[in-house]
């Protein structure tokens, strides 16, 4: 699966707080949360973007509350995927559960400017900035999680594995 | 090669014989919990997969503790999903209000959270039973769905780091202190991914409640679990809170010969209390550095530190003297067991006469959901967790965290005080 879009970039430490903060946990709805993403450090974000433009984060991607609300909101609102220096452990978890294609990249991170065209390649986690011209190497996915998510996400892989 | 105390509790809930960092596992799980806002998603993952039944409705408990008492029609049909499932299902550890407290200072008061055990639960702060030497960790809902059906969750295993503190702290000094200075010591991703053992005669000596403040805020710092030994503290604690529960446990210890990625070493005497400034609990400094800084609210409470011996040390600050006049303070015993000893001991009656309000246990204010939610420019200290921008309300107002004395000794004075300010 090739994804590929505009980037926004973001700093280090975004916290779920600031990708949907907690009023909107009212809803479990991925439209209503994606019409809110970001809205506690960018407002308006989900109105700024186009589906299929990717997320550019710096460390610890993702900290704070274990909710899931966080990666519905960004995959609710048409983000591609999310490139990052690190992320923090729960988000990391949920976006895989959730099915939103994260990529783990410093190189990237740190290269990509915000407003960069990007095609990341999903199965092989080579990320290409087609304005730079440059590419950049994600790490690779654990095997048991790249099953996972070929299974379609956590919960297809626990009713396939139940039988 | 000896094994740290996560290493054993991950192993003991597997098949294997040897276990490494790095090692995925899947691992049986003891304890899982969900509240009213991550619950209702898996609640419909669940439904979704087809599954019937849960695997044990005994390991099971549902704590509806976010915007409870609803705060408006949309959380109370958040919380109608909670209550129907477990009537459904006849999960057995489920609270409604009047028996409801703040999931991670209920479950170790109820004997849920035993030693040794292996506990998940949807909400990032199910870290804090590592302080009775349980492996406990945050996980997301669809994760949690996935153990309402297999009793089973995947996990890496951790890396561990050891905190060994020495030395006798100062009055008005607790394990908020010693936690929010760690933080500011390794920053909010220094312990990403990784187990945090805390050790040291300082530990030693801390009592419950301080290594639940603890071990609450090892995800503040990016760490998988926060975990202390068992010991005589520990097991005093548990004899006490199992005889309703019943539950058994085993204790596990770290191999002197344990490999850990990082050992850090803080000669804790001359600590003074902590306040961690906006945006990050990272950003800690001796409260004696933090001048002239006013405040409009003062939260005391939160599943960091509504505990009993929380709502001591704000009373004995705040006994006999007025909160500010230009400032709110409210405080939230964590449970109602708490609330019922802090009424017989007559601390409820010197908050509400010092000029405090006293509230129902919730999550409420901590996470920005309700009772006492901030206005534009405006400015909390919080014996909560979290800092963060806009965490308490407004994008533009502001929380600093800190221990109870201190939240106390700041609603009198109207700023960021130490208690000595007062006393």
């Amino acid at each position: 699966m090739i994804l590929k879009g505009k980037t926004w970039k973001f700093g280090n430490d975004i916290n779920t707080d600031e990708i949907i903060p907690a009023k909107y946990l009212v809803s479990v709805d991925p439209k209503v949360l994606g019409e809110n993403c970001m809205d506690g450090i960018t407002p308006g974000f989900s109105k700024k973007i186009a589906f299929g433009n990717i997320i550019v984060g710096g460390k610890n991607f993702g900290c704070g509350s274990s909710r899931e609300h966080a990666p519905l909101a960004i995959k609710g609102c048409g983000i591609s995927c999310v490139i990052a220096d690190s992320f923090a452990r729960i988000f990391y978890r949920n976006s895989i559960n959730i099915g939103l294609p994260i990529f783990e990249c410093p190189e990237a991170a740190k290269s990509i400017e915000e407003g960069d065209e990007v095609e990341v390649d999903a199965s092989t986690g080579l990320i290409r900035n087609l304005t730079k011209n440059k590419k950049y190497q994600a790490k690779p996915m654990p095997a048991f999680m790249q099953e996972l998510i070929g299974a379609g996400g956590l919960m297809k892989w626990v009713v396939k594995k139940n039988g | 090669m000896g094994y740290t105390i996560t290493e054993k509790i991950l192993m003991a809930h597997t098949d294997r014989k040897s276990i490494s960092p790095g090692d995925l596992v899947d691992c049986k799980v003891d304890l899982c919990l969900g509240n009213d806002i991550t619950a209702p998603i898996a609640i419909s993952e669940f439904e979704k997969a087809g599954a019937g039944k849960v695997f044990d409705n005994k390991k099971i408990a549902l704590v509806p503790d976010h915007f409870s008492p609803a705060k408006d029609i949309k959380s109370a049909e958040q919380l109608k999903v909670l209550r129907e499932f477990a009537k459904k299902h006849s999960i057995k550890y489920y609270y409604e209000i009047g028996c409801m407290g703040i999931e991670h200072a209920l479950l170790p008061e109820e004997g849920l959270t035993v030693p040794g055990d292996l506990i998940i639960g949807a909400d990032s702060h199910t870290c804090t039973y590592g302080a009775v030497g349980a492996f406990s960790t945050g996980v997301g809902s669809t994760d949690l769905a996935a153990v309402f059906i297999r009793g089973r969750i995947w996990f890496k295993v951790p890396e561990s780091i050891k905190f060994i503190y020495t030395g006798k702290l100062n009055k008005w000094v607790g394990g908020k202190d010693l936690i929010l200075y760690t933080i500011g010591d390794i920053g909010v991703d220094g312990a990403l991914y990784k187990a945090m053992e805390f050790t040291g005669d300082a530990i030693e000596r801390l009592p419950m409640d301080d290594r639940f403040a603890m071990c609450n805020m090892a995800i503040e710092a990016g760490g998988k679990n926060g975990i202390i030994g068992a010991d005589d503290t520990t097991l005093k604690y548990v004899k006490e809170t199992t005889k309703k529960s019943k539950k058994k446990w085993k204790i596990y210890k770290s191999d002197k010969d344990a490999q850990y990625c990082e050992v850090k070493e803080y000669d804790v005497s001359k600590l003074e209390p902590m306040v961690s400034l906006p945006p990050l609990p990272s950003n800690a400094k001796p409260v004696s550095q933090v001048k002239n800084v006013k405040i409009d609210q003062s939260v005391i409470g939160s599943c960091t530190n509504g505990r009993i011996s929380d709502l001591r040390m704000a009373a004995k600050v705040l006994k006999g003297k007025k909160v500010h006049k230009d400032v709110r303070c409210i405080i939230f015993p964590a449970t109602q067991a708490v609330y019922l000893q802090a009424m017989d001991e007559g601390l409820l009656e010197i908050f509400v006469r010092s000029g405090c309000a006293v509230s129902t246990p919730t999550c409420g204010p901590c996470l920005g959901g309700h009772m006492g939610i901030l206005a534009a420019g405006e400015r909390s200290i919080a014996t909560t967790n979290r800092n963060f921008t806009g965490r308490m309300g407004h994008l533009k107002s502001e929380v600093y965290l800190s221990n109870p004395a201190v939240a106390a000794a700041s609603a009198i004075k109207g700023k960021i005080a130490h208690p000595e300010e007062v006393i």
